[in-house]
């Protein structure tokens, strides 16, 4: 009874990773784009980059999701409910990450800026060789917790019927009346997801980091 | 007849109210090692900040070898590609071991195959007695290595003229002599140098001419020994004085 819960939850898994590497690459790649944007752009791309940072770091999940969902889809473009839940995650989350990425690029001093200038660098050279190496190493630590953010928040798309973890535990819960055991099984399967991805990260961290002890 | 190898004409640099220098024009030959002096304060560095076109000058020219390099139409990244830079607090790519930093502008900049980058990085770290500390990071290495490596970096792109804002004054007494003796050796090789500090035992010895500003303007020039000795202005005389009276001792130690 209880493997045959796990085994029917844990079909679920492959669906909740698939809403998390949808939605965690895309929302890196939009939020670095944004950071560098709002860290190296000009005014009113700064404004800009900005205003949708607090645009979607004010929407819950849950809201951006439903008017992808039941507002666009079918009338501007055509999206499964799998990929509303994917795209609105990672919409949300590319707000979250800018601000992880912005926050690493000003924290590298401007003489690095200056540094790689001088030896002839352009100025997107000196971000690609020198700045952004350096700030995502410094970006890895709150983006582990960004990333067990998105893992746990791609339980949201149950909301649309797609049969992830959550979804496949609400239905074991109504069909066998054994809430606890369902949501429980669930639980488990989540800590140890979001377990996997920080440690999986803390060692990237050590692995990258830089030495400064004197040898 | 040789022409200058850099010139700068009538350059001023101005911050809102402020004058930082004013109508400065400076020769620099082939070869010649020019040290400027001065109390801080006088432009000096944003002098240098500008002949790289870190900082653009609000009037003036700049040119390098013969080329206007202040035209809108000059390619800034080419400029820079000529003039080597060292920074005061050294300013090494944090990331990157001591051989790539020296590398990082061949194979980036340059677009030079690794193999022969490595080559030539590992030439320049030599030529500054860091061959072996070629795998360190910037945090494992000393200030004055530091510094060396940044010397190493500027050299590997073949600049025509070195310039060094305050390359010693971030260090430790004890730190500073191995970086002088870096500089004294590529003066003696000839490289076209122009150096801002405040080490007047390296100034003497070294500079071919010392260049002594004050106050955003170029007060009086010549060779060490009549700068030193026969001075021209009476503000010359109290700074050497202020200066030797304050560092003199210290120098007499590291020599």
């Amino acid at each position: 009874m209880l493997q045959n819960f796990f085994s029917y939850i844990l079909q679920g898994v492959s669906i909740t990773i698939a809403v998390t590497l949808v939605a965690l690459p895309a929302g890196l790649a939009l939020g670095l784009g944004l950071a560098l944007v709002n860290t190296y752009g000009g005014p009113w791309l700064k404004r800009l980059s900005a205003a949708y940072s607090l645009l979607m770091r004010g929407v819950p999940p849950v809201v951006l999701l439903f008017i992808l969902y039941f507002i666009l889809s079918g009338n501007v473009v055509n999206l499964t409910p799998f990929w509303a839940g994917s795209v609105s995650l990672g919409i949300i989350s590319s707000a979250y990450q800018m601000e992880i990425l912005r926050g690493a690029l000003l924290s590298i001093s401007g003489g690095q800026m200056t540094a790689a200038r001088a030896i002839g660098m352009s100025r997107w050279q000196a971000i690609r060789n020198i700045i952004l190496p350096q700030a995502l190493r410094i970006a890895i630590p709150p983006w582990s917790n960004e990333a067990s953010i998105v893992l746990k928040d791609s339980s949201l798309v149950y909301a649309l019927g797609v049969p992830e973890i959550l979804r496949r535990a609400q239905q074991l819960s109504a069909t066998t009346q054994q809430p606890m055991l369902a949501f429980g099984a669930a639980a488990l399967i989540y800590f140890v997801l979001v377990f996997l991805v920080n440690r999986g990260l803390d060692t990237l961290a050590e692995k990258t980091k830089l030495p400064t002890q004197a040898a | 007849m040789d022409s200058p190898i850099l010139q700068v004409k009538n350059l001023t640099k101005i911050y809102g109210q402020n004058v930082i220098f004013q109508d400065i024009s400076l020769d620099v030959n082939r070869g010649e090692t020019i040290v400027i002096i001065g109390p801080s304060g006088t432009g000096k560095s944003t002098l240098l900040r500008c002949i790289n076109l870190l900082t653009p000058a609000n009037s003036g020219q700049i040119f390098l070898n013969g080329q206007e390099i202040t035209t809108p139409e000059a390619n800034e990244d080419r400029v820079r590609q000529q003039i080597g830079m060292v920074f005061q607090n050294f300013l090494l790519f944090n990331h990157l071991t001591a051989l790539d930093n020296v590398m990082v502008g061949l194979t980036k900049v340059k677009k030079m195959p690794k193999a022969r980058a490595r080559e030539k990085a590992l030439y320049e770290l030599n030529r500054v007695g860091l061959s072996d500390r070629a795998d360190h990071y910037p945090g494992q290495l000393s200030g004055g290595q530091q510094q060396r490596v940044g010397i190493a970096r500027a050299l590997a792109m073949d600049p025509s003229v070195m310039l060094f804002d305050e390359p010693t004054s971030a260090l430790d007494p004890e730190l500073i002599g191995e970086v002088l003796g870096v500089m004294e050796t590529l003066a003696r090789e000839h490289m076209t140098m122009l150096v801002v500090t405040h080490e007047m035992g390296f100034a003497r010895e070294v500079a071919n001419r010392i260049v002594f500003m004050e106050k955003g303007s170029i007060v009086e020039q010549g060779k060490p020994d009549d700068l030193f000795y026969r001075p021209q202005h009476e503000r010359t005389r109290e700074f050497l004085w202020k200066i030797t009276e304050l560092y003199g001792n210290k120098e007499e130690k590291h020599e």
